[in-house]
């Protein structure tokens, strides 16, 4: 980051009251390839945002960017009131590294397409993991929150079982419950059911549901279930290019899209 | 026609020197994996950290074990580096050249279990926010040894096997005690068959043992 731009970032800092994800022109690009585009985004706590767009046209990477899995060439991300990748000393942002992402991305939770459990342990070694070893919990408290959540996503009976013992609707269940336990203010949620049998969609998606209606978490949803971005969303978000082309709630942006390309777009999906 | 016909009771009379060389051969066994284990490791670290310099230099280290033969480099260990003052009893010599040229193949078997680990295993472990301690020793190390340890375990067998070839550098392992036998009695059918027996009863039921790992660790 040049001086220019430390001192840029300093005269205008993004507004970030009241906000959990601060997006400030975050820029990222592979060689020529420029995935994100100056990209503005703010998210409110236990504000439900969708994110919708054609293949391709970096949604995805919003979250990675979200959650710090990848780091962007330009532009500032703030969560919860601190910055992923910078300092501020001196009222002055400096450029930060990974140690300052660990501690920005904690309250930042995701679920991947793939789900990523652990496959060498059973559901509640999955949660009880990241509650011993991050969150410090005792064995037994861990234990006893690790139950808790997987009832609460129907899994009590599948306590023991291992990833490959269970069906994919089960494990993204799991890893739903997994990401939970670590109490975020932000979940994301990347594809989540793209990589399930049809018929298994729909127990992922009503546990997300419930989520979204029962806490005041805020979450990103990136997905290709229109009618479910509609159903929870307050806020849809089109993206193409890496850019945003239309944002506002579900009612208008997916009833009467503006955007030609959201046009375009939304009948490629109603027409699959 | 003595050399011929199997004759009982010489070989229960050559049994026990026979079993005399196994126990350097199992040492050698023993020890060479040992070496051969953590040396890999620790070639396969260095490579995978990518530290410059080291990094390279372990690189040339490995293709050169793995380039020219075993047997060269222990007569390289045997008799060419007493020229430079470094003696080294024989037994020792071949837990060494064991233990470094299986290492260069061991190195190659830990990057591939490492780097198996899928992409995803290590974002999890980074977005729940798990200390590098754990990641490496409860997520990423268990899933790369599942791969490895039935091929490190193949690799105690072969060497079992290829340690015969230290009865070249005097070793009076289980090969090395036959040839004597042999040389001595001008009888070789009983020491040779005897000793390939011996070899047999040991890997036989150790490859079916790592066969069962094997099964568990995939299942």
């Amino acid at each position: 980051m040049g001086d220019s731009e430390v001192a840029e970032l300093a005269a205008n800092p993004p507004s970030t009251v009241d906000t959990v994800l601060t997006m400030h022109d975050v820029t990222i690009a592979y060689g020529e390839r420029v995935v994100v585009d100056s990209l503005n985004l703010a998210v409110k706590p236990a504000e439900k945002v969708a994110i919708i767009g054609p293949s391709g046209s970096g949604k995805t990477t919003v979250l990675r960017l979200a959650i710090g899995l990848e780091r962007p060439s330009a532009g500032s991300i703030l969560i919860d009131g601190r910055y992923m990748w910078h300092i501020e000393r001196a009222g002055v942002l400096v450029p930060a590294g990974e140690r300052q992402a660990r501690r920005a991305r904690r309250p930042v939770g995701m679920v991947f397409q793939q789900f990523n459990l652990f496959p060498h342990m059973t559901a509640r070694q999955n949660l009880t993991e990241p509650l011993i070893h991050v969150l410090s919990l005792g064995k037994e408290e861990a234990n006893h929150r690790a139950t808790d959540l997987l009832s609460r996503v129907g899994l009590a009976t599948h306590l023991d079982h291992r990833p490959a013992q269970m069906s994919g609707g089960q494990q993204q269940r799991v890893a739903i419950a997994r990401s939970l336990a670590l109490r975020p203010k932000l979940m994301l949620f990347d594809e989540v059911t793209s990589a399930l049998d049809p018929e298994l969609v729909g127990e992922v998606l009503q546990v997300i549901r419930e989520l979204a209606h029962t806490t005041s978490m805020a979450m990103i949803l990136v997905t290709h279930e229109i009618s479910f971005a509609a159903d929870i969303a307050d806020r849809v978000i089109v993206l193409d290019h890496g850019k945003i082309v239309e944002e506002g709630p579900p009612s208008i942006v997916l009833r009467e899209p503006r955007s030609p390309r959201t046009q375009q777009f939304l009948r490629a999906i109603l027409e699959r | 026609m003595t050399g011929f016909s199997w004759d009982w009771q010489f070989a229960l009379q050559i049994l026990p020197q026979l079993l005399q060389g196994l126990q350097f051969t199992l040492e050698a066994t023993f020890f060479g994996s040992l070496l051969a284990f953590v040396l890999g490791l620790v070639w396969a670290v260095i490579r995978l950290a990518e530290v410059p310099i080291f990094s390279q230099a372990i690189r040339l280290v490995v293709e050169f074990l793995r380039g020219t033969p075993l047997l060269l480099q222990l007569y390289f260990l045997f008799y060419v580096f007493p020229n430079y003052g470094i003696t080294i009893p024989a037994l020792q010599t071949g837990i060494i050249g064991l233990g470094l040229y299986y290492s260069a193949y061991a190195s190659e078997v830990y990057r591939a279990g490492i780097e198996g680990v899928p992409r995803g295993q290590w974002e999890a472990s980074l977005v729940l926010g798990l200390p590098l301690r754990r990641m490496w020793g409860r997520v990423v190390v268990p899933q790369a040894m599942r791969f490895a340890t039935p091929v490190l375990g193949n690799f105690v067998i072969s060497m079992f096997k290829e340690s015969a070839i230290l009865s070249t550098i005097t070793v009076l392992e289980v090969i090395g005690q036959a040839n004597i036998i042999g040389a001595a009695t001008a009888r070789y059918i009983e020491p040779f068959t005897l000793a390939g027996l011996i070899f047999l009863a040991i890997s036989y039921p150790a490859s079916r043992v790592i066969r069962l790992v094997e099964a568990r660790l995939s299942g």
